[in-house]
């Protein structure tokens, strides 16, 4: 069984893992890392999404011999302390992007990297980014305004504040 | 906004942020595969390639000597020590339906694997249990079935056809549902019309699809063998009973829990073999046992929707008031009847919609095939109702040269005339009646934010580009909503001063945690943040029905709001002892209890609740009423109507078949709104899903009893490059069923959209042109309309 090591959230780990293992599994069951979920595991649906070396990485398509020696990031990773959120998580919170929340830490993942990129990406990449992502509960609306929002693209509906409230706005 | 501030005008209307978000969005979130429980082992199952076959010989050897393996079971192994599969909460019938209505619904308890017959791709036939999923699914490889075909059944009108392949041995046809509604004399209301459209209507297979996949996890307690199971359900203690009932246990030694649930839509909401089979097993060996469902088994082995077809017949007079409706429905139950009454039903009592008809004949069978079963998914028969009656609706309104919301405004149930009785007897046993509504107003502001006219000057003017042809529809409907029988509440003032509410219905992203937090602060007069809720665990109230049936806020909402209610009362009379004044006197504010006149009085809810609390002081009670805490059960007297009108701008590209939504509107009635946030949220994702239905998924069988999309590269769930522009506006006619005032409003977004684009593309593609019967309305269907169109051939209907 292969040894290898990973540069988890900061943490080094070295592992022994079967050469069949897959990324999602060795960080949720051997780091106990359950925040990146496992939707589809064949690439579609983006709920594992994990940064490898800053680039987002689908890790259901990925086994855990080929990060040997890589730097990943989980949603664990993001928030900055106990009290406060990333403004990516902020924004899907004050926005309403997320229902069950389980496809949530891949969307976070995915946008954490927009956020970080050097060119703030524009309207078009971020929406290219989320059609990367599925989710059943959202139709996405708010959580194309909660990404437009903490990547610094105006120009959209927040939520109603009161029952009664039209509100339009382009979901694209 | 912090909860205080809300404090003195209520809470419940505020969009109040949601308390679920932070551990979300950190990770932290507990769903079932995320339980970590030591040393579980793993289950996988071996599942029918074919669509109907003999199973003549199981072969495990291989597969037990594989290391790793732990067990392995066929049908066979456990049978003796079991019962087989049967929701007696789906089936029951209420009496009055019995003896008024004399419905069909044939009984089929389910072998929990296959009993030497398969009947549908994915079934499942042998259960291994190994140390992980991994060795498991090596074993699958090793294990040898034998199969020996037999005619696949997928067509449901070739069902009750008296040579179709019969599904259920020992029967002599494949109809297990048949329920009829009846009102006046329909062959006089037909001969006397002026308009009458007859029409065949196909709404086509699709599924819920949560995110999360089904699963189950399941504890030993090693002290008394008892059970703790952790399931992926909507329904934790319709689930107890049912793994009681099955494995011959008392349902006091199952605890079932369901963690955090990632969205469920109905599918969740039913009972599955693996969710009694994991508990037999681990049951069996006395080790912890889970089984996370992955993606193929959840598009092949969790239940199915949608399937139906309606011969619909509608007769207008001259004037386009509406005389009859006659609809005949087929609906695939696939191969399993174990929702019973549930779909069909719902899909008789709803194909009226908003509209007066004074003369109905319904008749909805269900019959058998060998594909996966169908039960309730989001909407449960009515997207399937609403596609057939609104489609019909805009054919009547072709014929008679007018605006299909024309032809709607002259129909609609007018508000004055609420309570409006349908003549139809509803599933619960009572008359079906429309509590409160106001149609007209509904598609008067639809009409408006379409902007229907405009639309229609631009179709006259070309102003669309070469190719692309413009087009408006819409549909509504309405929904019944908030189904009991009962749900309960249970509210508590701990001594520490938190409020600990539980209650039976569990949530799948519908922010209970959040919205209940609402109801129970504003009853009894506490701050949000005291409130804790529990829910979905059957060790924190004993009885409890679930979430389904857009039911939450109406049952369980109302049965925390009384008990809240109860709990004030309490706390007012222990105040007015301590401080020697009249209960009258006293007010709740912020989670004191304080005399109107005198605030700096006050006692905070926490010494109230210290000072009841057994032995802490001296003094008190010890016996019955001893703490503050109070349970309630709200039975609903019957459903209550929530409904919308839908309606979409379309352009569509006759080169390529490609169907844009320029704009999607939504006018909305779920009476009084807890949270509008929360609401939005919820409408909003339901029509995704119903655009998801209308325009690209289908779970299609080909005619040999093959699904063809068994991955998401085949299932093509929306993103967010689908989400169109989009209008939602609300109005709000209370509920005079429930104290709170609230409507049901969790499934209805997913209702109207099949029907509002196909009336919309139709009309994009010219109603004389084309005539679209199913979806969902990918580019290459919409091709061959086109097609089908331009050689004069009349549309296929396949």
């Amino acid at each position: 069984m292969p040894e290898i090591t990973l540069h988890v959230n900061g943490l080094e780990h070295r592992l022994d893992v079967p050469d069949r293992m897959l990324l999602t599994d060795a960080l949720r069951q051997r780091l106990g890392l359950t925040g990146t979920h496992v939707g589809c595991e064949h690439g579609v649906c983006g709920a594992c999404t994990i940064l490898l070396d800053d680039q987002p990485v689908r890790a259901c398509l990925t086994l855990a011999v080929q990060a040997d020696g890589h730097r990943i990031r989980t949603v664990e990773s993001v928030a900055p302390s106990e009290e406060e959120l990333h403004p990516v998580q902020q924004a899907m919170r004050d926005c309403h992007g997320l229902q069950c929340g389980f496809c949530t830490p891949g969307i976070v993942m995915s946008l954490l990297a927009l956020h970080e990129q050097e060119e703030p990406p524009g309207p078009e990449e971020i929406d290219e980014t989320l059609s990367g992502h599925l989710c059943r509960c959202t139709g996405y609306r708010n959580i194309t305004e909660a990404a437009h929002r903490a990547l610094g693209c105006a120009g959209h509906a927040g939520p109603a504040d009161a029952a009664g409230h039209e509100h339009e706005g382009a979901g694209r | 906004m912090s909860a205080e501030a809300f404090a003195d005008q209520g809470l419940i209307g505020t969009s109040v942020l949601r308390k679920e978000d932070d551990a979300l969005l950190r990770g932290r979130g507990r769903f079932l595969a995320d339980l970590v429980i030591p040393d579980s082992l793993e289950a996988a199952f071996v599942r029918s390639p074919h669509a109907h076959a003999k199973v003549t010989r199981i072969d495990l050897e291989a597969a037990r000597a594989l290391p790793g393996v732990v067990a392995a079971y066929t049908w066979d192994d456990i049978r003796d020590t079991v019962s087989e599969l049967f929701l007696e909460a789906e089936m029951r019938i209420p009496e009055q339906v019995k003896e008024a209505i004399r419905p069909l619904s044939r009984l089929q308890p389910v072998p929990l694997l296959a009993d030497g017959l398969v009947t549908c791709v994915g079934q499942a036939v042998v259960m291994i249990i190994a140390v992980d999923r991994y060795v498991a699914e090596d074993a699958i490889e090793l294990v040898e079935v034998g199969y020996e075909p037999l005619p696949p059944l997928v067509d449901p009108l070739a069902a009750l056809d008296a040579d179709a392949p019969i599904v259920v041995p020992g029967t002599d046809d494949n109809l297990a549902i048949s329920v009829e509604g009846r009102s006046g004399d329909i062959e006089t209301a037909l001969a006397e019309a002026a308009y009458v459209v007859t029409e065949r209507y196909r709404s086509h297979r699709y599924v819920a699809s949560p995110m999360e996949t089904r699963g189950v996890a399941v504890m030993l307690d090693p002290r008394d063998g008892g059970l703790t199971v952790f399931a992926s359900t909507q329904t934790p203690h319709r689930l107890r009973e049912v793994i009681a009932g099955t494995l011959r246990l008392d349902s006091g030694r199952v605890r079932v829990t369901a963690p955090d649930i990632g969205g469920g839509f109905g599918q969740k909401g039913v009972q599955y073999v693996e969710d009694v089979l994991l508990p037999y097993a681990a049951h069996r060996l006395g080790r912890s046992v889970r089984w996370v469902e992955d993606r193929t088994e959840n598009l092949t082995s969790s239940s199915h929707a949608r399937e139906q077809v309606h011969d619909i017949t509608l007769a207008a007079d001259a004037e386009g008031r509406l005389l009859a409706l006659r609809d005949d429905v087929v609906i695939n139950l696939g191969n399993a009847n174990l929702t019973g009454l549930v779909v069909p039903y719902n899909t008789l009592t709803h194909v009226i919609g908003p509209y007066v008809i004074p003369v109905l004949d319904l008749r909805v069978r269900g019959v058998l095939t060998t594909t996966m079963m169908t039960t309730p998914y989001r909407g449960a028969g009515r997207p399937e109702a609403v596609f057939a009656m609104e489609r019909a609706m805009d054919r009547l309104a072709r014929a008679m040269g007018i605006e299909p919301h024309e032809l709607r405004a002259r129909n609609l149930v007018r508000p004055e005339k609420m309570p409006h009785r349908t003549g139809l007897m509803y599933r619960d046993g009572t008359m079906q009646t429309y509590d409160s509504g106001d149609f007209p107003e509904l598609l008067r502001r639809l009409v408006g934010h379409l902007k229907i006219d405009e639309v229609r000057a631009r179709q006259r003017g070309g102003g669309t580009a070469p190719g692309k042809r413009l087009g408006v529809g819409l549909a509504m409907y309405i929904e019944g909503t908030g189904l009991g029988p009962f749900e309960s509440g249970s509210v508590t003032v701990l001594p520490n001063g938190r409020v600990r509410v539980a209650t039976g219905a569990s949530s799948q992203g519908q922010a209970h945690q959040t919205v209940f937090a609402q109801v129970a602060a504003d009853a009894i007069g506490v701050p949000l943040d005291r409130i804790d809720l529990i829910e979905g665990d059957t060790a924190a109230i004993g009885h409890g029905v679930g979430t389904i049936a857009s039911r939450s806020m109406v049952t369980a909402g109302n049965a925390i709001h009384l008990a809240g209610l109860a709990v004030r009362e309490r706390l007012l009379a222990d105040a007015a002892e301590a401080l020697g004044t009249a209960p009258e006197d006293l007010e709740i504010v912020d989670g004191v209890v304080r005399p109107a006149d005198k605030p700096e009085a006050g006692i905070d809810v926490a010494a109230l609740a210290a000072r009841r609390a057994p032995l802490l002081v001296p003094g008190t009670s010890t016996g019955p009423g001893a703490m503050i805490s109070e349970t309630t059960f709200f039975k609903p007297p019957t459903v209550t109507v929530a409904s919308a009108a839908h309606g979409a701008v379309v352009e569509v590209d006759e080169r390529t078949g490609k169907v844009e939504i320029l704009s999607y509107a939504v006018v909305h009635d779920c009476g009084r709104v807890v949270n509008p946030m929360v609401a939005d949220g919820q409408v909003t994702g339901g029509v995704m899903q119903g655009i998801g239905g209308a325009l690209y998924e289908e779970m299609e069988y080909g005619p040999d009893g093959q699904p063809r999309s068994v991955t998401y590269m085949d299932y093509l769930v929306p993103t967010a490059a689908e989400a169109p522009p989009y209008v939602l506006d609300h109005i709000e006619t209370r509920s005079a069923l429930n104290p709170l005032g609230v409507k049901g409003l969790g499934e209805g977004g997913a209702i109207a959209p099949p029907a509002a684009l196909a009336n919309a593309v139709e009309d994009a593609l010219g109603p004389d042109r084309v005539h679209i019967t199913r979806g969902p309305l990918t580019p290459s269907r919409v091709k061959d309309l086109i097609r089908g169109a331009s050689s004069g051939a009349s549309p296929d209907e396949r």
